[in-house]
């Protein structure tokens, strides 16, 4: 369990955490979702204590992170940029780790063994390419079979192999009951990954809700609409916030108004309808439908999309 | 590479315990020898350590006839058995500094302040971890140039002195608790400025750019300044004789331990302070 309450991070003048109010429940993956330079990364890095927020608070299973007995037992971090010494092995760079716990030798084969690094485990860690360095980041946040597991972006750079990986062991850690707390910039992978989602951009919270509302309330103004009077439907339907645009099959596809409003409206002018179908969004629709408004974020988003 | 394990279950973990210091210490020191460097510069400084009074003891034995009276007067047989200690105090020194800038580089500080949030104890693990290493592998150091310095000019009387003689000993174990108090305030530094080039940079100018600088004032200045300078205060620890204008060897050394102290006391206290 995350609880974050107002948590502010300033770096000079910039704001990069702008008073986040979350809580990150056990038992489901929460995606955490926002473009790059959001301020995931920095939250995280919160949350480990390794930056000290300039106003607010977070805990970890109830405490700040630095006052557990045995903090390798409460949180297994993958952090952004490699946090390995190039000149150390993987196996030694876990060891050192370990070592600090009292966690047995044979743990560190173990882990990795598990994500696969086994032949190159004594070779000199800058020379690992970005995905064995990913994995080999999943392995230090294994070590100490923690409650809760944070991973910043963790299928960067994995192949679709290792990405497939990744969602079974992140689902698989969270049936477990472990909390799991992870950050994308890629909607279609939280899509996949996640049962909850926290959205973020500039720092500011957005969205706190399950895929599947944030989808559900999103797609609920897109519908399919199919009339053989198309023309005169699209007159009847014209006002503020609604626009269209062609689907196939002469279908019209009719964005700003529901299903209900739709049928209504139709009835009303005495138009029939052949179909009347409301669309369920894409994820990364759903994102930029919630998003659109924020003007100040456009910018941002073409990188998300991409 | 192994194709990665089919199976996605997270083995439960048993046998392990909680943060401690001790354990900090052994991780340390997993670190400490587990990174070809450190290998290198540690072997490094116990050759120079030895191999340069080796050096000057046979050029000595050599030239010993056709040198001067006032030569032969300055030469004195400690100067030559400790004359490594002055080039192996760098090598202790850029692998202090690289001890703690290395992490920052590389970016493993982050890891290793996930596992020890609290952070003191990595400081104190190292600086503990490496004095020890250092003062281990100096003591055989400067005894074994000690002796093989006094064998190879046995031929010249002038030049010989008992190691039990008064201040001998206290002079050649000197000159490895001198290079192993560099080590730490080194690594203090590194911690201070967190990046190699800047410290070792820093180191430098304490320990080589000052001193000559201080020529530069008038004499009675320098007189009163110079002796104060960590590396001139240090330096009493294992010299045999007390010049003019320099300070005991108690007094240095606890001048010296002063300054170490100072360093590692402003490493700890941006340490706590310092995001990562």
């Amino acid at each position: 369990m995350i609880e974050a309450r107002d948590l502010t991070k300033d770096y000079g003048s910039k704001r990069a955490v702008d008073g986040l109010s979350f809580t990150v429940q056990p038992g489901i993956v929460t995606g955490f979702l926002g473009p790059n330079g959001s301020g995931k990364s920095t939250t995280m890095r919160l949350i480990l204590g390794l930056d000290a927020p300039t106003r607010g608070d977070v805990t970890v299973n109830g405490r700040h992170y630095r006052e557990h007995a045995a903090p390798l037992h409460e949180v297994g971090a993958l952090l952004e940029a490699r946090s390995v010494h190039t000149g150390r092995s993987a196996y030694n760079h876990l060891l050192a780790l370990a070592q600090t716990h009292g966690i047995p030798k044979r743990r560190v084969s173990e882990v990795i063994d598990i994500v696969g690094l086994h032949e190159v485990a004594r070779k000199r860690s800058g020379q690992f390419s970005l995905g064995m360095g990913q994995r080999l980041g999943i392995a230090q946040a294994l070590l100490g079979d923690p409650k809760t597991v944070m991973l910043d972006e963790p299928v960067n750079g994995l192949d679709p192999e290792g990405i497939h990986w990744v969602r079974n062991l992140l689902k698989g850690l969270a049936a477990e009951g472990r909390t799991v707390f992870v950050s994308s910039h890629l909607m279609t992978e939280m899509a996949l990954t996640a049962d909850h989602l926290i959205v973020i951009g500039r720092g500011k919270l957005i969205a706190d809700t399950s895929v599947d509302d944030f989808v559900a309330r999103a797609s609920q103004k897109v519908v399919v609409v199919r009339s053989p009077e198309l023309e005169r439907l699209r007159v009847e339907l014209t006002g503020p916030g609604v626009t269209f645009a062609d689907a196939e099959r002469g279908a019209l596809e009719v964005h700003g108004l529901t299903a209900e409003q739709v049928g209504d409206a139709a009835a009303a002018a005495g138009i029939a309808l052949h179909e009347l179908t409301p669309q369920q969004a894409s994820l990364e629709e759903a994102f930029m439908n919630l998003t659109r408004d924020e003007l100040e974020f456009a910018a941002e988003l073409d990188e998300v999309v991409a | 590479m192994n194709a990665i394990a089919p199976t996605v279950q997270l083995p439960r973990l048993e046998g392990s315990g909680r943060l401690a210091f001790h354990r900090v210490l052994l991780s340390e020191w997993t670190k400490l020898r587990s990174v070809r460097s450190t290998k290198w510069s540690l072997f490094a400084g116990f050759l120079l350590t030895i191999a340069f009074p080796v050096i000057f003891s046979f050029v000595t034995r050599s030239h010993w006839n056709s040198m001067s009276p006032s030569d032969r007067a300055d030469r004195h047989p400690l100067d030559i058995a400790l004359a490594g200690v002055n080039v192996a105090q760098l090598a202790v020194a850029v692998l202090g500094v690289l001890l703690i800038s290395a992490e920052y580089s590389t970016g493993s500080i982050r890891s290793t302040f996930t596992a020890v949030p609290k952070r003191l104890p990595v400081l104190w693990a190292k600086l503990l971890d490496y004095a020890v290493v250092s003062l281990v592998l100096m003591v055989p150091a400067v005894l074994a140039s000690f002796f093989a310095s006094q064998a190879i000019i046995h031929s010249i009387p002038q030049l010989q002195i008992s190691f039990t003689a008064p201040g001998v000993a206290r002079s050649v174990l000197g000159g490895a608790v001198y290079v192993m108090l560099v080590g730490t305030f080194a690594l203090a530094i590194g911690a201070i400025v967190r990046n190699t080039a800047g410290g070792i940079a820093t180191f430098a100018a304490i320990f080589f750019v000052l001193p000559p600088l201080m020529f530069t004032l008038p004499t009675s200045w320098n007189n009163a300044i110079s002796q104060y300078l960590p590396s001139e205060a240090g330096r009493q620890i294992f010299a045999l004789h007390h010049a003019a204008h320099t300070l005991t060897p108690l007094t240095g050394g606890l001048v010296f331990v002063a300054y170490c102290a100072a360093a590692i006391l402003i490493a700890a206290v941006l340490l706590i302070r310092r995001d990562v």
